[in-house]
């Protein structure tokens, strides 16, 4: 079986590759367009470090096969800073030291950003059920909860 | 899984040529993948052909008939449906057992559809489908089309009632009645993202004096599959809900279980469990049904 050629649009930019039709968007991503951001922790979608967009919907790259991302909008966490600019998500997960070794950080961000996107002003409560699928073996989560519910209240434009 | 082929079928009748092509282990069908990725990159499951449905509209509408019940496309996501007001109000029960699937990312892959036809005996979904007397809309090849109760879709553990060449199309929930309201709970060892030790769906109706006139239990995760316990529901029927009556209910319920002991718990404490539970999601769909 040849490998197959995907078009796709990867934060906004059209992006191409070839793809085995096994092979998932995860390995896609990180080897065959160099997007190493978005991590492989389980692989079998258990642990959320590979989450990504796609078509705006949260899904973990890991149960997608890079033949699927034809014509889909793929959002990785490569996506989120403008630039230098970090993302207040990024910018509050420094502030209030909420990752150590990293590795399930992408995986945190993509996903609450998919909820504050959604919900701009979710409480603590709905901020822990929306991260259930993210797992971090450092921090104990509590400073990932209050980065987030601080980075909500920024992007609402609250005093901090 | 070096020679898999993938395809992305627009029809119906694209998607069932293929199914034909081969064997019900070689050729599988891609709704969510939440099952079928894990087999695969497990070493499990190396099929030659995979057939993204997510392509075919049938398969991820969403819609409601004029006599109000609910067709699920079989490749629907679970955060779709979630997200579903209507499903909400008129399913409310569907609607929790849905929401319980793995985690908001799980939610956005995983299908109703493939938790049917997968047929875990832990499925969240099929006690509540079973409640609400779901139809399973099949197609198969050269145009035929059937129809299956879910009650008779499931044949055991991971087995479903799919003969070579059909495809799953989508799910017909009868509207409820008038002052009718499900509910789904189940116990599971931590507070979210964990297989059921013990699922619960209870269904009831109930007229202008509060009295009950329908109900339909049904039990996950305390046997080969998920089961109807007609006994249950009939220590419901006639009744006013009263705690007693849901005792009757809970202790036919605790009877029907044929459970496994395995690490997620002992036969004897599913056995009390699905009890317990029974009482409570009868109570819940009863106060639901009253207020409406």
């Amino acid at each position: 079986m040849p490998k197959l050629h995907i078009r796709t649009e990867i934060n906004g930019e059209p992006a191409e590759f070839l793809a085995e039709p096994h092979q998932t968007l995860l390995d896609a991503l990180r080897n065959e367009l160099g997007l190493t951001g978005t991590k492989e922790g389980c692989g079998t979608g258990d642990c959320g470090a590979c989450s990504v967009t796609f078509d705006g919907q949260l899904v973990c790259s890991c149960l997608v096969l890079a033949a699927e991302a034809e014509g889909a909008r793929i959002g990785t966490v490569e996506g989120l800073a403008s630039g230098e600019a970090l993302h207040p998500l990024q910018q509050k997960f420094l502030e209030h030291a909420a990752l150590q070794c990293g590795v399930c950080t992408p995986g945190f961000l993509v996903a609450a950003k998919a909820l504050l996107d959604r919900n701009p002003d979710p409480d603590e409560r709905t901020v822990r059920y929306a991260l259930a699928g993210n797992l971090c073996r450092c921090t104990g989560y509590d400073k990932i909860i209050r980065a987030v519910l601080d980075a909500a209240a920024e992007l609402r434009g609250e005093p901090a | 899984m070096h020679d898999t082929r993938y395809e992305a079928p627009r029809s119906i009748e694209e998607a069932v040529i293929m199914l034909s092509s081969g064997s019900v282990d070689d050729v599988r069908v891609l709704a969510g993948g939440t099952d079928l990725l894990v087999q695969m990159t497990s070493g499990g499951r190396s099929p030659s052909l995979i057939i993204n449905l997510k392509h075919i509209p049938e398969l991820t509408r969403i819609r409601f008939d004029d006599s109000g019940a609910l067709y699920l496309g079989a490749a629907a996501n679970a955060f779709t449906i979630g997200q579903n007001e209507r499903i909400r109000q008129q399913f409310p029960g569907l609607h929790e057992a849905v929401g319980l699937i793995g985690s908001d990312q799980i939610q956005g892959r995983a299908s109703v559809g493939g938790n049917l036809c997968n047929a875990s005996p832990a499925a969240d979904t099929i006690p509540s489908l079973l409640t609400s007397k779901a139809v399973c809309h099949i197609a198969g090849p050269g145009g035929a089309t059937r129809t299956l109760p879910v009650s008779e879709f499931i044949l055991g553990p991971g087995r479903n009632a799919l003969q070579a060449g059909e495809l799953l199309v989508e799910l017909e929930l009868p509207a409820p009645a008038a002052h009718s309201a499900d509910a789904y709970q189940r116990l599971i060892p931590r507070s979210e993202m964990d297989i059921a030790v013990v699922g619960v769906s209870v269904r009831v109706t109930v007229d202008n004096t509060g009295t009950c006139t329908d109900a339909s239990v049904a039990l996950g995760a305390v046997a080969p599959t998920p089961i109807l316990v007609p006994e249950a529901a009939a220590a419901l029927v006639g009744t006013r809900l009263e705690p007693a009556d849901l005792e009757r209910a809970a202790a036919a319920a605790s009877a029907a279980c044929r459970p496994l002991d395995d690490k997620r718990g002992t036969a004897e404490y599913r056995r009390r469990v699905a009890g317990v539970l029974t009482k409570r999601v009868a109570a819940e769909a009863a106060e639901r049904a009253r207020g409406r």
